[in-house]
């Protein structure tokens, strides 16, 4: 047993021309909570179908629990719960029938506990009291809770959820993201996907972020925020000795702006072998340059996904 | 863990399942109104009319069911054979892979996992299922509606020998068995096509035009090579069963004939299905 709940090396798949997934090298360790980030049409689904063994892979390698895809397959999904590009039901039965019937798909979903079973996804969804209607009459909401609750019929190592908070009102969001928490706290492994980092970053441990089909970035959130390089803001009425003073330290001033009081707002890249900031100040004054303001910035998440992505997160490709 | 696919999720709870996804669409049941409506409109309009039906009036064996409201049944079958009950067939079959790939359900049946193999006997066996229901839909009202209306009494077969209810009753439910028999190969033909699509629609079109173009070519003489190939080949042999000595010469050709539609085309969608991408 590896340490990796998926991994894939070269992935790659191609519809026609278009590379929609390209040479794609996940690693998400047992345990975390991996977020899958990119805007819209950057791979994320065609990926967790290449995983799950929906689509073939035009190209590479993926192991999902230790097992090769697709042979795998059969082996590693019943240990797997997913929701898949939204989710999907039979409009003409009720919710309860609906999850009754995938159940009875699952080599695992022993008859005898089927019904509790049932309930009790149900319950863990808030959906008790809609469980016999039928799905027709289901929101978008609600369908998306209940195919949270038919990923959850089982206990699983592995859950798969592309974009579980699409039609989710901003209470049901916060409920996703608390369900997500405390699965991960039961030790399953999460791999959840979102064009909207803001859903997730909370809840996860790790992430990939994946643009035009290539990965971007991938790490722990807190390398991920390390990888940002950090900017130095300095407010200073003698702009041209600051930066002098800033180059000879190795910083690199990108930016200059007139501030309202008359004085410059500069900005600098901050490289890692910088001096320390305090050091900086004292360098700045000691050479007579009037210091107003100084501040270091590492940029948000949000500010780094734009700047991987080149795009906003809501953008379509 | 292989205790654990001992007690459940085997093959019978899928099919249960399907068989249960089936029975309550209300599509099913509409399907099942309209074949029941058959054998009750052709009983009302010969119970109705002044002069009852003389020999080669009608539909085949219109003028035997005075005698025996079994007939009813037997008629029925042979008028819903060449159309009404293909039809029916086709949306069942053409929808099998192809209706769950356009709701959706498709990737979560698959995840599940269902298995692509799996799945696919499941739904083929669910269609076979439907194929013998829909035939004894139109077996038992057309028994319930010509009893009622006509009494069983004795009838007089094709050859001219005379049978009692008991013989009627057996002899009707061989040629609904003989009309279930014709549809299994044409339930092939439906699933095979369902792989090929997410639009359920499409599939079930295709199937059921399928079905009457084989009657047409059966029926040029130009094509008699063909014939014997066609799986409408044997539709409507059911006759053979309603003469004294009985010959079940027919039933166990269409059972052949059937059986290498089903072997054909059932490779064919395996060869399809557990390779395509599933997309939707
Ligand atoms: N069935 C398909 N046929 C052709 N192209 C597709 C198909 N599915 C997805 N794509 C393309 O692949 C790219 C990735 O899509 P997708 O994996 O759905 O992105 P995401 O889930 O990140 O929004 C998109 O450009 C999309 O247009
Ligand atoms: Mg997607």
């Amino acid at each position: 047993m590896t340490d990796l709940a998926v991994e894939t090396r070269g992935l790659t798949k191609r519809f026609g021309h278009q590379l929609a997934v390209d040479s794609l090298d996940l690693a998400a360790p047992r345990g975390s909570v991996f977020a899958l980030l990119g805007p819209n049409g950057s791979g994320k689904t065609t990926t967790i179908r290449m995983l799950l063994g929906l689509a073939a892979a035009t190209g590479g390698t993926a192991r999902v629990l230790d097992h090769e895809v697709p042979g795998g397959l059969g082996a590693a999904l019943p240990q797997v719960g997913a929701l898949i590009e939204g989710p999907a039901f039979y409009p003409f039965l009720t919710g309860a029938d609906n999850l009754a019937r995938l159940d009875a798909a699952d080599p695992r979903g022993r008859a005898r506990t089927r019904s509790h079973r049932v309930a009790e996804a149900l319950e863990r969804v808030g959906l008790t009291k809609a469980a016999g209607k039928k799905v027709r009459a289901y929101s978008l909401g609600m369908k998306q809770r209940l195919g949270l609750a038919n990923a959850l019929l089982l206990p699983r190592e592995l859950l798969v959820l592309d974009e579980p908070t699409n039609g989710l009102d901003p209470q049901g969001t916060r409920e996703v993201r608390s369900l997500i928490r405390s699965l991960a706290d039961g030790g399953t492994t999460v791999l959840v996907s979102s064009h909207l980092l803001a859903e997730v970053e909370q809840v996860s441990t790790h992430a990939a972020v994946m643009h035009q089909g290539r990965l971007k970035a991938q790490g722990t959130l807190a390398e991920l925020r390390a990888a940002g390089t950090a900017q130095v803001l300095l407010r200073t009425p003698d702009p041209e000795a600051a930066a002098a003073e800033l180059v000879r330290f190795g910083l690199v001033v990108t930016g200059r702006q007139q501030a309202a009081d008359g004085s410059t707002d500069l900005t600098a890249t901050l490289p890692e072998d910088a001096p320390a900031p305090e050091y900086l100040v004292a360098e700045l004054v000691a050479a007579g340059v009037g210091v107003r303001g100084f501040e270091v910035r590492r940029p948000s998440m949000e500010e780094l996904f734009v700047a991987l992505t080149g795009e906003g997160f809501d953008v379509a490709r | 863990m292989p205790g654990d696919r001992a007690a459940g999720g085997t093959t019978i709870a899928l099919l249960a399942s399907e068989l249960r996804v089936l029975l309550r669409r209300g599509r099913t049941w509409a399907m099942f109104g309209a074949l029941a409506a058959i054998p009750v409109l052709l009983a009302l309009v010969v119970f109705f009319s002044a002069s009852p039906p003389g020999p080669g009036e009608g539909p085949p064996l219109l003028d035997k069911v005075t005698q025996n409201g079994m007939f009813v049944s037997v008629t029925a079958l042979v008028v819903t054979t060449p159309l009404f009950l293909p039809l029916t067939i086709s949306v069942v079959s053409g929808d099998a892979i192809a209706g769950e790939a356009g709701l959706g359900t498709l990737r979560y049946l698959l995840v599940a996992p269902a298995g692509r193999l799996r799945l696919l006997v499941v739904k083929y066996a669910g269609a076979a299922v439907f194929a013998v229901l829909a035939p004894a839909v139109v077996l038992l009202v057309g028994w319930a509606i010509g009893s009622a209306l006509f009494g069983v009494g004795e009838a007089t077969l094709l050859s001219g020998d005379v049978i009692g209810p008991g013989g009627a009753l057996a002899r009707s439910a061989l040629v609904a068995l003989h009309v279930a028999i014709s549809m299994l190969g044409l339930s092939a033909i439906g699933l095979f096509a369902s792989t090929l699509t997410t639009v359920g629609v499409g599939a079930m079109a295709a199937t059921a035009v399928l079905a009457v173009v084989a009657q047409v070519l059966g029926q040029l003489d130009q094509l008699a090579w063909l014939h014997p190939w066609l799986f409408t080949h044997h539709w409507l042999g059911m006759m053979d069963l309603l003469r004294e000595p009985i010959s079940f010469s027919g039933l166990t050709d269409n059972l052949v004939l059937q059986a290498g539609y089903l072997a054909f085309f059932g490779a064919l969608a395996y060869g399809r299905f557990t390779t395509k991408d599933v997309l939707s």
